[in-house]
Parts: C-alpha cells; structure tokens; sequence
C-alpha cells in the first residue's frame, strides 16, 4: 500500500493506483458455511471418512431399534401382563410403560400407608424449598437458608415422616418406607451429616494435635479403603453387637450410619483439598489480627476453601446418589429395589417388564446426576469467572 | 497473675495456655474413644454368649459345606473348609479386578482420545457414552446387563452357536479349552525367556539409539520373541496341547471353557462403568499438555499419530496416573457388587454365605475389610513408586 500511494505521488496526474485496499474475498465455499464444517469435523481425511461412515453405521443400527423399544412399539396402558405380552396382532412388544404406570405409587412411596402418602408430599416439598434456595446462587439469606436445610427440615421431617400420635399423626414404621422416599431420606442424610463431619475430619487431618490426626487418618482411609458394601455389611451385622440390646438401631437407622460414615470420609478429602489451596498468608493474616482457631476456620479459611470446593462437593453427593442403591443389602426398599422386586412380579411378569423397569430407573437416577453435574460445571465457570477479572 | 518477667514470656493462666489446651483436648478425645471401644467389646461379648455365637477364627478350618460356582482352586463342598473358600472368594475377586482393569482402561483411552477427537460425530458419541453412563449407578448397570441382556439370551436348547463347538445362551458362554500334556514346561520357559529377551533387546535398542540415532524394529523383534520362540517350542515338543470340545447335552453342556454369564455381566458393567471415569481422566490429563506441545511437534515433523504417542501421552500420563490409580482402586472395590449377580467373588462367598452359616459376624467383616485395605494400601504404594519414578525433575 505504502509503495503504491508513493507511486501515485510521483506520476502526478495520471491516478490509476487504487489508494485504498480491496475488500478481502469471502474464504472459498468449500472452507466455511456448513460444507466447510462438514468437511473439518466430518470427512477430514481418509482416516477420518471412514471412521465417520463406521459411526454412522453403528448409530443406524442402534437407534431405530431402541426408539422402536421406547416408543413405536411401546404399551402404554394396560392392567396387567396381558397388554404386554406379544400377541398376533402385535408379534413385537416394545417397553411396557403400563407396567410403570400402575407401579408409579409404589415407586415413589414404597409401602407408605395411602392415607399418609400427604406427609412424604410435605417432605418432598420442603426439600425442594430448601435445595432451591442453597444451589440458587442469587437468593437471599443463604444463612437462614443453611439454618432451615440443616436444621429446620430435619426435625420437621423427622416427626412428620415417623409420625408423632401425640398431636394426631399416626406412627409409621421405617419397614414400610419405600421406593424414592427412601433413595430421598438415605443421600440427604449422607449430604447433611457428611459435610459437617467431613469438615471436622479435614481439620483433624491438618490439625497440629498427633492424637486427633491419627484419629482423622486412620478414619478417613479406613473408610476410603474398603468397598461401601463391606461398610453397610458393618452396621448392618456388627453396629447391634455393639450396643446394648435395649438400643439396637432399626434396620434403616443402621444403612444411614453406614452411608453417613462413608460419604463422610469422602467428604473430608474432598474439603481438605480445598483447604490445602488456600494459601498461607491466609491462615497467617488471621492469626496476626488475633483470631483464634475456630474464629480463623469460620471467618477466614473455610468460607474461602469451601467455595472452591462447590464442584467437587456437589461431584461427592452425585457419588453418594449413586451408591444410595447399595442399602439394598441390608434389607431397605430404596428406589431401585422396589422397581427390581415389581419387575419379577407374576402380575407384570411379561418379556419386557425387565427392561422397562430398568430404562425408568435410569431415567430417574440420570435426570438427578445429569442436574448435579450440570449445576457443579456452572458453578465452576462462575467461580472461573471471578478468578479471572 | 503477675506481670510478665522481663526477657521471659507472658504468663497465662494454665486453661488458655495453648499447649495445655491441646493436650486436654487429645486426651478427651483419646478418652472418649476408648470408652467407646471398651463398651462396644463389652456389649458385644454380652450379646455374643446371649446369641451363643462362637468367637474367635476356629471357623477357619470347618468344612464349609456348600458349592461355588466358579473356582480357580481346588475346592468341593464336603472336602472345602471355610479358610479355602475365603481363598477361592479372593481369587475370583482379583480375576474380575485383573481382567476388568485391562479392559477399562483400553475402554477408558479410547474413548478419551475418542471424545477429544476433531471428528464431531466421534466426539459427540464419546461425550454421550461417558455422560451416559456416568450419571447411572452401577448397580443399575450391573442389574441390566445379567438380567435384561443375558438372562434373555436364548435357552440351552436354542444355544447361539458358531463353528459347531462355541455356545452362548443364557447358562453362559462355552468355548473349546486346551488341555495341556507333558512337555508345556518348555513352551512356558520359551515364553518366559522370550519375554526376558525382548526386554533385554529393548534395554539395547534404545542405548543404541541415544549413542547412535539409528532405530531398531523393537516391536517386531519383540513380537517374534514372545510369540515366536513359544511356537517353536511347542512344534519341537510336539505339539503336547489337545482342545477340549464343550458337548452339548439335553440339559447342560459339559467340558471346555466356561463363562458364567455372572462373571460376564459383571465384567462388562464394571468396564463400561470405570472405563467412563477413565475416559474423563485421560481427557483432562490430555487437555492438561499445553497446546504448544502439539505445534512444536507438528513444527518438526511429526505426524498427529506420532505426536500423541512421542509427545503428549507421555506428558499427559503425569497428570493421569494417580487418578487412574484411584480408578483402579475403585474398580476393585467396585467388584463386590458381584453380590447382587450372584458372581462367588470375597465378598458373596465370605461375607454372604460364610457369615450366614457361622454368624461370626465381626472375624468375618474384620478379614474382609482387611484383605480389602491391603490392596488398596498395595496399590496405592506401588502407584506412588512409580508416579514419583515418572514425575518431572524440576531444578
């Protein structure tokens, strides 16, 4: 450009030489749009054709038979295993969503007497109030909100799930509990006592007392160590040895402690990891200005270690969601156990039932990790966000 | 109390001291856990003589009296004590651990490689798998597979059948098996020697080409090694292997090998399962290499497969080892839940029949949390070993 306008000054009158630059060419259509695209993630390449092509392939032969299953060939009513059988007017029976439609009560409640089913609703609904307002970054007063999530709902539930016949509601055993009441009842008692113990656990881990180190030590890989199955086996057989007959815990109370102790430990590495990236000048700074152990754990580090550590919390609680399955060896109707005992049922005993009882469950448990870890990324990239100004 | 001395530090009273302090606490803690131990061994001697339940590890040699269903030992309901049915449990634990790691993590790479791959459709397919399955416990996976999948394979009488003598219905899978003779012993010494030669050759190729620069084929010279000098040696003991043909029967198959469909449905939910967690690490272990690594290996020369092998994998598995470690750890402690197929592994065996049949329940959970932990604190020192081995040598 310089040269050219240098030129144009010498020949004076003659001003063929365009001053100003042309405007670039679109890139070739080849290159952009959506043949481009294609061509980059798609067909890049022979290597890259063929493994596109063999994809393609394996995608039509997956998915048209599984939307058959779900839906095409799919019952959807029906009373009972005679609607779900193949017949000759239809050889090929897809997902028995009869099946799950009759048993749905059964699913969420367990064996919860019918007339009281109100106060698990009650529950489920206080959880909900209370889950929003913690996860939900911008609410008001997450103080009160800890206060009423930690504090408030256990009580209140405790007594309107268990009952209390002195003001009018009736007692219901914990044998009769069920279904996603007792897949609820089970991670949220993990939840509520694995971060208040797993904080004391990480402090002890760090504490400069050998005694409570050695204790928090030998707990944690204890614990982390064995499979939760062996842990569940522990108190469900040996926690009745271990107290006097008078007091032997009810069969849930057993799987709670067993999960409690579990999520626990797992819980006190993941918050020890947090206070380990909090830098010394913190822990220091605190000290200078006069405050006392428990003043600098409460005011300074661990507001500041706990909110790096959101991901990989809510990352622990997905886990703990999971492995909630597990009570199942001691003897607890959780989720998938009532969904596991209505599928051999005589009643809805047909060729798919299986199946579909397993794809509702996956649904169900998916539909609540899949949200847990799409709230632990976008706390992440908040938080990343905060870093970064 | 008096004014500090001067030169000497202020005095406090004795309760705000904080050495005093924190001592009183341990021996509080020290207290309270002993107190708790000392009552839990109390109640649990009282309700043990109420229960006239034995204690102590004399079960150990008892005949145990009941059958298993895979055994890699020796081991028969009446001649078998309980000891040895701790040992047939543990074996067939580690088989499932052994066999699902190797396949995890090849499950676990590839679709972690997969996953970051410039193809979109292959991406998005990995994506979908690991989200997928990791958002679904593996109980449940466990339950579709041996129930829905292979308890719905075909029955004996409408076996799946290749070649005439490999089976596959829902009694589980059946394929012919070598019977070895006299004269194995030197097979499996050609082997061993031909793993030692090619290790040896590899020591020797890569001294040569730090002094040199020149390569050698250590892959193919490795190859004909460990394959090659165990073939001839088998032709020049001549040929001492006969295959066992599994016979089909009207009510069951006998001889050959055969896979329980338990250890199948569990190996394939516990490789899937651990494979998506390994895919996740080896992404992030991979995103982890600074892209600058990729470019200056393309700079020089490198094609996109060199690039991964020569320059970032080795980069990448610093970050992935110790998650992969506890990936490991994970799906071995994961192999319990063999229980709910019905696969005899430690925990069905021991923990399931054995504690059934004794009722001892503290010696039995005590040894299987025991064999439990060994592993994991095994695996744990054998990983740290190698990660410090591996980690980068700073200045």
């Amino acid at each position: 450009m310089a040269i050219a306008t240098h030129d144009s000054r010498i020949v004076g009158k003659e001003r063929f030489v365009r001053a100003t630059p042309v405007a670039e060419l679109p890139a070739p259509v080849a290159m952009t749009g959506v043949i481009g695209w294609v061509r980059a993630s798609l067909f890049a390449g022979p290597l890259n054709t063929i493994l596109t092509v063999l994809t393609v392939l394996l995608l039509i032969w997956l998915v048209p038979p599984i939307i058959d299953f779900l839906f095409v060939h799919a019952v959807w009513t029906g009373a009972d295993r005679e609607a779900c059988l193949p017949t000759a007017e239809h050889p090929e029976v897809g997902a028995c969503w009869a099946f799950v439609r009759d048993r749905f009560s059964y699913f969420i409640y367990g064996s919860y007497p019918i007339p009281e089913r109100w106060r698990v609703d009650i529950f489920f609904a206080m959880l909900a109030v209370g889950i929003f307002w913690l996860l939900w970054l911008e609410a008001p007063r997450h103080d009160l909100g800890a206060l009423y999530f930690f504090v408030v709902v256990p009580i209140v539930s405790y007594i309107l799930l268990t009952g209390w016949p002195l003001i009018g509601l009736r007692a219901v055993d914990t044998s009769l509990w069920g279904g996603v009441l007792v897949t609820i009842v089970v991670s949220w008692v993990g939840i509520v006592f694995s971060l208040p113990i797993g904080i004391l656990l990480a402090l002890g881990r760090r504490s400069n007392m050998p005694a409570v180190k050695l204790f928090s030590v030998i707990f944690i890989e204890f614990v982390r160590g064995v499979p939760l199955i062996t842990v569940l086996f522990m108190a469900s057989v040996m926690l009745p040895l271990f107290v006097p007959d008078a007091y032997s815990p009810d069969k849930l109370l057993r799987a709670l402690i067993g999960i409690a102790m579990f999520a626990s430990a797992y819980m006190a590495e993941v918050v020890r990891a947090g206070l380990q990236a909090i830098p010394k000048g913190q822990y220091e700074g605190a000290m200078a200005v006069g405050l006392g152990y428990w003043q600098m754990m409460y005011l300074i580090v661990l507001p500041q270690a706990l909110k790096i550590t959101i991901p990989n919390i809510v990352n622990t609680y997905i886990g703990l969601f999971k492995d909630t399955t597990l009570v199942v060896i001691v003897g607890i109707f959780d989720f998938l156990r009532t969904v596991e005992v209505s599928r051999i049922d005589p009643k809805w005993a047909a060729p798919t039932t299986s199946a579909t009882g397993y794809v509702f469950a996956a649904i169900f448990y998916f539909i609540f990790c899949y949200g847990m870890s799409r709230y632990a990324k976008s706390v992440e990239a908040r938080l990343g966000k905060a870093d970064r100004r | 109390m008096s004014i500090a001395q001067e030169g000497g530090p202020p005095k406090v009273a004795l309760i705000y001291d904080p050495k005093v302090r924190s001592i009183a606490y341990q021996v509080v803690l020290v207290a309270i856990i002993l107190f708790l131990a000392y009552s839990a061994v109390r109640n649990a001697a009282d309700n043990l003589a109420r229960a006239k339940i034995a204690s102590g590890f004399g079960f150990w040699n008892q005949t145990a009296g009941f059958d298993i269903s895979q055994t890699l030992i020796e081991y028969s309901a009446q001649g078998g004590t309980y000891g040895r049915a701790f040992w047939v449990g543990l074996l067939n634990t580690l088989l499932v651990a052994a066999i699902g790691i190797v396949l995890a993590t090849i499950v676990g790479f590839m679709v972690g490689i997969a996953r970051l791959s410039r193809n979109w459709l292959i991406g998005r397919l990995a994506g979908g798998y690991v989200e997928l399955i990791r958002n679904v416990p593996l109980l449940l996976q466990l339950l579709f597979w041996y129930n829905a999948v292979l308890k719905a394979l075909p029955d004996l009488r409408d076996s799946w059948t290749v070649f005439g003598n490999v089976y596959l219905n829902n009694r589980g899978f059946f394929a012919p098996y070598p019977i070895f003779g006299e004269g194995i012993g030197l097979v499996a010494a050609a082997f061993v020697l031909g793993v030692a030669g090619a290790i040896a050759f590899r020591i020797w190729a890569r001294r040569r080409q730090e002094r040199t620069g020149e390569q050698a084929p250590v892959g193919l010279v490795a190859l004909a090694l460990i394959v090659g000098l165990p073939l001839i040696a088998f032709f020049i003991a001549g040929m001492p292997a006969t295959l066992e043909y599994p016979e089909k029967g009207r009510f069951n198959i006998r001889g050959g090998l055969e896979i329980l469909p338990e250890f199948v449905a569990l190996l394939i939910g516990l490789v899937l399962y651990t494979g998506a967690f390994i895919a996740e690490v080896v992404r992030a272990g991979i995103m982890a290499v600074s892209k600058g690594q990729t470019e200056a290996a393309g700079a020089l020369g490198l094609r996109a497969g060199q690039t991964l092998k020569l320059v970032v994998i080795p980069q990448a598995m610093r970050v992935i080892i110790p998650p992969l470690t506890n990936q490991y750890l994970n799906l071995t402690k994961n192999s319990s839940l063999a229980v709910f197929v019905g696969y005899p592994d430690l925990v069905q065996i021991f923990t399931g029949t054995v504690l059934n049949q004794t009722g001892q329940a503290v010696e039995v959970v005590m040894i299987t949390m025991a064999v439990y932990l060994t592993i994991s604190l095994v695996t744990s020192m054998a990983m740290n070993w190698y990660n410090a081995r591996i980690a980068l040598v700073e200045r």
